[in-house]
């Protein structure tokens, strides 16, 4: 086990528990957002050094958002498609 | 002045992106294990009351309101997570008689009297009856002024402009506090409730009530007679050239 920042560990494991919570309500199904979302992380778990760990949460904390606005457009275009368009 | 008293009806519905079922009595829609989440539209109402005090409107307080099965708990969690700093829950069992916009809007009328709120923001209306009234009654039984279907909100010096938008153009609709507001979709991009700040919605206050707390009756009035999926859409034709198209029209009467 490589010696890491604590701090930075514990940003890492919120910002995936944060993800995986958004992604109950991701419209391919839970299954396949997890699996995704798992790898991604699996992928950069070689990262060592500080400034990289801390340009992956910046990145994590992007896809956030991205997931949010997904949502938040999904949610308006239905709706729009349901009460205005004639 | 002191603080708005805002306060914020929420109903539970079935989530929008659910497609509804008719149960096989064809009274209802099929409510059971089925996904449900907050009104749309009562997401923009709290997010506007929030985006009131974010705009450095004096907000005294932001309440959501809620009645419905003690599941409607969550949706209030949702609504605290997204801003409101309290919460009040008329537990109606699923059992019991269902409230009709009517009872829905004589109840929010003591609601308001004994929480003292000076500007009530509701949904336009909700996705599973898709009334559209309780608002608008809410207005009338507490003879306050009322701006529905508000694209955009401002309040200054106990003034309210409210901008809709109406058939080719906008409207403007100015009044003094107290007010009811219903909102519209484009008022503003709801807040994603993020899982610490529902976490954190948690540890705010949440009153149980029933009705007989606000001493309030309201058998039903409207009687449901049937209730049926829409009819299949029928698949189009392909027709070969301009003579094939035309004689097509005028076998439908469209020419």
């Amino acid at each position: 086990m490589v010696f890491t920042n604590p701090a930075l560990r514990h940003q890492v494991i919120q910002i995936y528990k944060q993800l995986l919570f958004m992604g109950r309500e991701y419209p391919l199904g839970y299954d396949y957002y997890r699996t995704r979302l798992h790898k991604a992380f699996a992928s950069q778990q070689h990262l060592t050094d500080e400034e990289q760990i801390k340009k992956g949460i910046a990145r994590a904390e992007f896809v956030k958002k991205e997931i949010e606005a997904l949502y938040f457009l999904k949610r308006y275009r239905t709706l729009r498609q349901r009460y205005e368009k004639p | 002045m002191s603080g708005l008293r805002i306060l914020v009806p929420v109903k539970r519905v079935i989530d929008y992106a659910v497609k509804p079922r008719v149960n096989r009595a064809q009274t209802a829609v099929e409510t059971a294990s089925v996904k449900h989440s907050m009104n749309p539209f009562d997401e923009l109402s709290i997010e506007e009351a929030v985006r009131l005090r974010e705009r450095k409107v004096p907000v005294a307080e932001i309440v959501a309101f809620s009645a419905g099965p003690p599941k409607s708990q969550d949706i209030l969690r949702t609504a605290m997570a997204i801003g409101a700093d309290r919460g009040i829950h008329v537990v109606v069992e699923e059992k019991d008689p269902q409230l009709e916009p009517l009872g829905v809007a004589k109840l929010l009328k003591k609601v308001v009297e004994s929480e003292k709120s000076d500007l009530v923001i509701l949904g336009k209306q909700s996705i599973d009856d898709d009334a559209g009234q309780t608002g608008q009654m809410l207005a009338g039984l507490l003879n306050w002024p009322q701006a529905t279907q508000a694209s955009k909100v401002e309040i200054a010096n106990n003034t309210v402009t409210v901008t809709k938008e109406v058939d080719g153009g906008v409207e403007t609709v100015k009044a003094k506090l107290p007010m009811v507001i219903t909102t519209d979709l484009r008022l503003n991009e709801p807040r994603y409730a993020s899982l610490p700040n529902i976490m954190k919605a948690k540890k705010k206050k949440l009153d149980k009530k029933t009705l007989a707390d606000y001493d309030l009756d309201a058998p039903p009035r409207l009687k449901i007679i049937k209730v049926t999926e829409p009819p299949p859409r029928k698949g189009g034709v392909k027709v070969d050239d301009v003579d094939g198209m035309i004689s097509k029209l005028k076998e439908l009467g469209a020419l």
